[in-house]
């Protein structure tokens, strides 16, 4: 359907208190308070305007903290990009049977989801230390995987988890974009002498790029700002940024208020520009699809 | 072509086996409490606790209080942007998907910095008020959801020619919202609902900072102080996630059906 016009402008005074309440909520709601929490972070406790509070973040447990969230964040989109892409390749372009090819829909779908307590406990019941693999490996296998180095309350337990709600995604994402490389660009290609490898460099990479690169930050922007999956499964054993803000929030543990603040408004940037990226690079990607 | 067949099963298989054996090890941990058997014990003791009721109860509750207040604030406004002012869609969709970009932990930061007792809206000043704030804010982060569903609802019908004909038959403005343009989109209503039920139910960052009995924070607690009860509260928030989720699947599929018919 084509966009309505707009009504003629002598209404127009009772035609926006129409929409009075929405921008009302979204003001009281959503808006002042992440304003009053940027604010904050520019400011000192006398009210003067500082750069300090940002300045804090470089330093002691908030650095290493955020490290630890910039590492965990972008090895897990990483990691999830390749997985997920190799299973929606599996489904749109690996002649599975069809019925296989919705469930994985409707399951990455559920799981995409699924992130949060729940799925921690499910780690936890699954690769703890008293977890139904580890059991398993250890009765039937007479392997201790604990003996191995893993352990699921660190970063590679955490990553392992994360995977869990990063992998649907990339499929729920990239899957329409794999819909729309057709077959006759491969048959071209082909025809022409292509190779398989030389068709993917030069014509599949290029087309796909945009979307690879816009779920990589989409993912990268959905790990960043996970906070339950990670207090469940690791307590606090594992710092990291949202953690260590969650602490301050709820007891003041970095004895500076406006720190708080500032590590808000770091999250806020990245995540910000993560999706940022994501949007631009999915108008651009979206050519291709039509 | 058989050895592209052979990697995609490959594919698959490895990515069921990631997939499915931590569904498994949960429901296998959640009937290990007895020593020597399975058994539903870890169920018993979760459904005997009067916590589970009174925690589940209330994210239910505000589960629904939460579906309410984003239906009375999306709706309207998908309708009269759509009908009256379209050149100011992209700012509303601009702010329904702030949600995604802003973390719930800063939105719930700000919320406590805000609207605690010494401000103009003490919210966090009463537990109703408390509870006020909660709703508010779970209707905030399904913003983007309950948008994004209504309004893909309201473009697959013709407001215009359904609003005009309900308006020269005499009905007012309320009467065409809830009896002519919420009947046509129910499917994407209720998408969008049971959307906005499994964000809720199980969430634990904004209901924990509020400090609110809620069903996310009774799970970490029963976390840190319990064995196998944890696993089947998994299971339990598995299964109500899974359920609002299918019928989203299946509501889904139906408006598809009937939207080519």
């Amino acid at each position: 359907m084509p966009p309505l016009p707009a009504k003629r402008p002598q209404a127009s005074f009772s035609v926006w208190l129409g929409v009075v309440p929405f921008f009302a909520f979204a003001m009281v709601f959503l808006i002042l308070p992440t304003l009053h929490v940027v604010l904050g972070a520019f400011t000192r406790p006398d009210g003067g305007v500082t750069g300090d509070n940002l300045a804090g973040l470089l330093a002691g447990t908030i650095l290493s903290a955020l490290w630890v969230s910039l590492r965990i964040s972008l090895w897990t989109a990483f990691l999830g990009c390749i997985a997920g892409l190799l299973v929606a390749g599996a489904i749109t372009h690996g002649g599975l049977p069809r019925g296989i090819r919705d469930s994985i829909t409707t399951f990455s779908g559920v799981a995409s989801n699924f992130a949060g307590v729940p799925l921690a406990f499910a780690f936890i019941a699954t690769l703890g230390r008293l977890g139904f693999i580890t059991v398993l490996a250890r009765d039937w296998l007479g392997i201790n995987i604990y003996a191995t180095g893993f352990n699921l309350t660190s970063f590679s337990g955490l990553t392992l988890a994360y995977l869990y709600f990063q992998i649907p995604l990339m499929v729920l994402i990239i899957t329409p974009a794999l819909e729309g490389l057709r077959t006759e660009w491969r048959e071209a290609a082909e025809s022409l002498g292509a190779s398989g490898p030389q068709y993917w460099r030069m014509v599949a990479l290029p087309v796909l790029w945009p979307s690879l690169l816009g779920a990589f930050a989409l993912l990268f922007a959905n790990a960043f700002g996970a906070v339950a999956t990670a207090m469940a499964l690791t307590g606090s054993a594992l710092s990291i940024l949202p953690i260590i803000l969650f602490a301050q929030i709820r007891g003041d543990v970095l004895q500076d208020p406006h720190l708080g603040y500032a590590i808000a408004f770091a999250m806020i940037v990245l995540t910000g520009l993560s999706n940022l990226i994501y949007i631009r690079l999915r108008v651009r990607s979206e050519r291709w699809q039509k | 072509m058989i050895g592209k067949r052979f990697w995609s099963w490959t594919i698959f298989a490895l990515a069921a086996l990631y997939f499915l054996l931590p569904l498994v090890g949960m429901l296998e941990f959640s009937l290990r409490a007895r020593r020597g058997a399975y058994s539903l014990d870890a169920y018993r003791n979760v459904l005997n606790d009067a916590q589970f009721h009174q925690t589940l109860g209330y994210s239910l509750i505000l589960s629904m209080s939460t579906v309410v207040l984003g239906l009375l604030i999306v709706a309207p406004t998908a309708f009269w942007v759509q009908l009256k002012i379209p050149r100011i869609r992209p700012l509303v969709e601009f702010i329904t998907l702030l949600p995604l970009v802003i973390p719930p932990i800063v939105i719930a930061f700000g919320y406590i910095r805000l609207y605690n007792t010494s401000s103009v809206l003490p919210l966090t000043g009463s537990a109703r008020g408390t509870d006020l704030l909660l709703t508010a804010g779970y209707a905030t982060l399904s913003l983007p959801y309950m948008y994004r569903a209504i309004d893909t609802g309201l473009r697959a019908i013709d407001i215009r020619t359904l609003t005009e004909a309900a308006q020269s038959l005499g009905a007012g403005w309320m009467t065409v919202l809830t009896r002519v343009v919420l009947p046509n989109i129910s499917v994407a209503i209720l998408s969008g609902s049971f959307l906005t039920f499994a964000i809720v139910i199980g969430e634990y960052v904004l209901a924990a900072l509020l400090d609110r009995p809620a069903f996310g924070p009774y799970m970490v607690w029963m976390g840190s102080n319990r064995a196998y009860e944890p696993a089947a509260l998994a299971v339990i928030s598995f299964g109500l996630t899974w359920a609002a989720m299918a019928a989203i699947q299946f509501l889904a599929r139906r408006g598809h059906h009937s939207v080519k018919v």
